[in-house]
């Protein structure tokens, strides 16, 4: 089977209903995507599917027609995606595992709407669970990357 | 040997444990200093001048030997270091560091005296001195209590100032100048003609010069990252999916695997069959656990599959199967036969509810679950007569010696790279998971093991908050309480982990009634009296621990008697409380949330106060009842952490801890069938999400008493604050959690 992660084309040997969480982690070394729930309950594992937001752990790799984004693709601490840069200014992770998870489904939310209201980020962001109860600052760091992206 | 004696006769379960545990040594042994950990495993070039502080060619390493899961403790451990040291934020590396008899955690120890954290009396301070005496001998490296701060506030200062001192003193040695005439500034020594010697440069000399023991610290005024709000250390990796998790650790040739256990934890497997697991694709090996199967195979998910195509038998266990059963053993726990102990008997309580008014009630918690979000996990790695662990825990020392003993290992031949963990709440105290992935080390020898738990393994081994039952009597007297009786019953966590980590548990367990004995009311007639419950199913420590529910018990019933007296339930206590920064942070909560302004009809408020680990707080919960339910619009947090070493973490602290709180007071519950739990995954077991979290506003404050940790504090209010306030808009009072059992929440 054929994969594209990040702009790299990849070749890879596994069952089709290997969900892609685990050839991300397992086969292909990235280990940014989280595993936590394994049944779309939690969205730690939250990817891009061509700019669509899904949850890597119940999609089978065999199912896939479109090029793949993780957080590794996103921004590196180099070269930050606005989305990121607006985590750090609100330092927003504590414990952090589902951060990737939740700036994935935020920037899918921001490519989406750019003008999210409160409404919109309860819906684009209820899929996301942050045990360490970061929600207030995810939210104001998507206010904050939206006004970014639109250049107000 | 006499005052040891004393000391474990009135000492409470893990004083006991250190008591034991450490008295073989003698005090020569306390006043010894504790080997660096550094030297142990020092690369070629590089030096540590305490156990805080590495330097090599590379830069400047500093040692924040606390487990890092989520409450920002390395960025503020590190500020501590950094501080005195004087380098430049953004140039140190933090580390966790390996196991080190340095790293001891004495404010831990010292917390677990039945003494109120506001108690300074000489029994108190004698006994917190004793125990800290052990705790250094056993010792403990151990992050939980919210005792980090406390603990090292003092201890990482000291450690880079000391430094700082001989890097000074190596650049007097190497330039020919007095130490007096030479200053530093972000990592390099600077003398009055302009010459500069890095401390890199400088490192290796400075080896060899004494350090002194109370080198002098800086005054706050002169604080440059003290009392801000730093930049987080581990910000960048946490947004960039780069931090590593033992969850992420990569080697080479690496295998993986999975385990199902007994979901009755701790009773045996009787017989499996894995004929057609070890069929299944990938799968390497399969190991006859202690009480349930791993299976090895060359990636996580055919593990987890093969894992579900193993047939068990399991044995049943020896406590009650169902949570009718173990409510049962609970309750009926309450009698003279299992008291275990009254840390609070003012004035006379029987005389005081003898006669007229008396309101009697009774509360209930249920069992709770961790659910981190990073599920157990740990790589272990069997190779050249050596073990080497990746795991994310909050007692590494403990940790290491138990994969040890399973491995059949001296503690020296193990080396625990302890990670960043993905939430702890107290389940990383418990190092099952170690164990396992050690034994799995043991089975594939010289090949990195990574053993992930799935979610619904997370779920069924967890050791639970354990349910508690409170039956409260009080009475009113000119619009104030002037009886408050208060009986609590629980197993105990600190006899459950103790008796894992192969520890005596000795006398009464105080955290059975933390919380609810130790609250700075000035209640005339006030007792508070604990019972323990057989231990039955495995449990242990869960954030904020016996505060989780004792101030949901009391501080729900406080508000009865007030309401019941027809007294304002704020300015009430108010009047009871006698510890200035107690009232200060209520005041405070009440200007915040404009407390006795009307509300529009079907709007509601609730306050609720606690004391916890010495740390006073007050909320004040919000909450709108519309037609789908009730919708919690805001919570207000006034919190006095005596010093606030960074205010912004704290706010994110007191925001995780509402929202925590939140989770369990909504929905939190796991109940058994045949042993095992019923919940196995968040679509059963609810947390709070997005569109349920309340505003928080928080409000930090410094009495300048003694320093406070953050990280269990805004727990235990938010249960009664919002209960108080759907009393307050509905009239109905709810006195059991979760309270999605009694009421529909948005």
């Amino acid at each position: 089977m054929k994969l594209t992660v990040n702009g790299k084309s990849h070749t890879i040997d596994t069952e089709p209903e290997m969900p892609l969480l685990w050839v991300l982690r397992d086969e292909l070394n990235l280990s940014g995507t989280k595993f936590s729930c394994g049944m779309a309950q939690c969205g730690s594992c939250t990817v891009h599917i061509d700019g669509r937001a899904v949850r890597s752990c119940v999609t089978p790799v065999g199912s896939i027609n479109g090029a793949i984004t993780t957080i590794e693709g996103l921004g590196t601490p180099a070269t930050l995606h606005a989305v990121q840069a607006a985590w750090i200014e609100h330092q927003v992770a504590q414990c952090g595992y589902c951060q990737s998870g939740q700036i994935m489904s935020a920037t899918a939310l921001l490519q989406k709407n750019p003008a999210p209201t409160d409404a919109d980020i309860n819906e684009a962001m209820s899929g996301n669970l942050c045990r360490c109860g970061a929600y207030p600052r995810i939210r104001a760091a998507i206010h904050s990357a939206a006004k970014q992206i639109r250049g107000v | 040997m006499g005052k040891i004696a004393t000391i474990a006769r009135r000492t409470f379960l893990i004083g006991s444990a250190a008591v034991v545990g450490g008295v073989a040594f003698g005090t020569y042994k306390f006043k010894q200093k504790a080997p660096n950990p550094l030297l142990e495993d020092l690369p070629q070039g590089a030096t540590a001048l305490t156990p805080y502080v590495r330097i090599d060619a590379q830069g400047i390493t500093l040692i924040a030997p606390r487990a890092e899961m989520g409450q920002g403790i390395h960025t503020t451990l590190a500020a501590l270091v950094a501080e005195e040291l004087d380098v430049a934020w953004d140039s140190i590396r933090v580390e966790h560091g390996l196991p080190g008899a340095a790293y001891y955690n004495r404010a831990l120890v010292e917390h677990n005296v039945p003494f109120s954290e506001l108690d300074h009396s000489f029994p108190a301070q004698a006994m917190r001195s004793a125990l800290g005496v052990v705790a250094k001998l056993l010792p403990l490296q151990i992050t939980g209590g919210s005792s980090n701060v406390a603990d090292l506030f003092d201890r990482m200062r000291v450690a880079g100032a000391a430094a700082r001192f001989a890097l000074i003193a190596a650049s007097a040695q190497k330039l020919g100048l007095p130490a007096a005439q030479l200053k530093t500034n972000n990592g390099s020594v600077i003398a009055p003609d302009g010459r500069r010697l890095t401390y890199i440069e400088l490192a290796t000399t400075a080896v060899g010069i004494e350090l002194p023991d109370s080198p002098a610290l800086k005054p706050r005024e002169q604080w440059r990252y003290l009392g801000k709000s730093m930049p987080r250390v581990d910000m960048v990796a946490k947004c960039t999916g780069t931090a590593t998790f033992s969850i992420d650790v990569q080697l080479p040739d690496m295998v993986y695997a999975t385990v199902r256990m007994n979901p009755a934890k701790g009773a045996a497997l009787l017989k499996f069959d894995a004929t057609a697991a070890k069929a299944m694709r990938g799968v390497l090996k399969v190991v006859d656990l202690s009480g349930g199967v791993a299976v090895i195979a060359n990636n996580t998910w055919r593990a987890f599959q093969a894992a579900q195509a193993v047939q068990f038998d399991w044995a049943e266990p020896s406590y009650p199967t169902s949570t009718a059963a173990m409510m049962e053993s609970i309750v009926a726990s309450m009698t003279e036969k299992n008291r275990d102990s009254q840390l609070r008997n003012d004035g006379n309580i029987d005389t005081a509810l003898a006669s007229g008014k008396v309101l009697e009630a009774e509360y209930r918690v249920p069992f709770l679950a961790h659910a981190t979000m990073e599920p157990m996990n740990a790589v272990a790695w069997l190779h050249d007569g050596k073990l080497d662990i990746w795991a994310g825990v909050q007692n590494p020392t403990s940790a290491r010696d138990l994969a040890a003993k399973v491995a059949g290992l001296d503690a020296s031949q193990v080396s625990l790279h302890v990670t960043l963990m993905g939430g702890g709440f107290g389940r990383r105290l418990e190092v099952d998971f170690v164990v396992q992935a050690a034994q799995l080390a043991v089975a594939m020898p010289g090949k990195p093991v990574k053993l992930t738990w799935r979610r619904e393994e997370d779920m069924a081994q967890d050791f639970y908050r354990p349910a508690a039952v409170a039956r409260l009597r009080g009475a009113m007297k000119d619009k104030l309480v002037s009886a408050f009786d208060v009986r609590v019953v629980s197993p105990s966590v600190v006899e459950s982990n103790l008796g894992r980590l192969g520890l005596p548990a000795l006398g009464p367990d105080p955290k059975i009634i933390e919380g609810a004995y130790d609250q700075p009311y000035g209640i005339i007639n006030y007792r508070a009296t604990a019972f323990r419950a057989p231990a039955g199913r495995p449990v242990s420590y869960t954030r904020s621990v016996g505060n989780s529910y004792n101030a949901f018990f009391i501080e729900s019933f406080i508000d009865e008697l007030a309401a019941q007296a027809g007294a304002d339930p704020l300015n009430m206590r108010l009047a009871l409380l006698t510890h200035e920064p107690s009232k200060q942070v209520l005041s405070t909560v009440a200007t915040m949330s404009g407390w006795g302004q009307p509300l529009a009809v079907g709007r509601g408020r609730g306050v609720a106060f606690h004391l916890c680990r010495g740390a006073a707080v007050a909320q004040v919960v919000e909450i709108t009842v519309t037609k789908e339910g009730v919708k919690i619009d805001k919570v207000f947090v006034a919190v006095d952490v005596g010093t606030a070493l960074d205010p912004r973490n704290i706010e994110a602290q007191q925001q995780s801890g509402v929202i925590f709180g939140l989770s369990s007071a909504l929905f939190g519950e796991i109940t058994f069938a045949n042993g095992a739990a019923e919940q196995s995954n968040f679509h059963d077991y609810s947390v709070l999400r997005m569109r349920q979290a309340p505003q928080i506003i928080v409000k930090v404050l410094e009495s300048g008493g003694p320093i406070r940790g953050v990280g269990e504090t805004g727990v235990p209010p938010v249960a009664p604050a919002l209960a108080n306030a759907i009393f307050q808009a509905t009239g109905k009072r709810i006195r059991e959690l979760p309270l999605r059992k009694h009421i529909v929440f948005v």
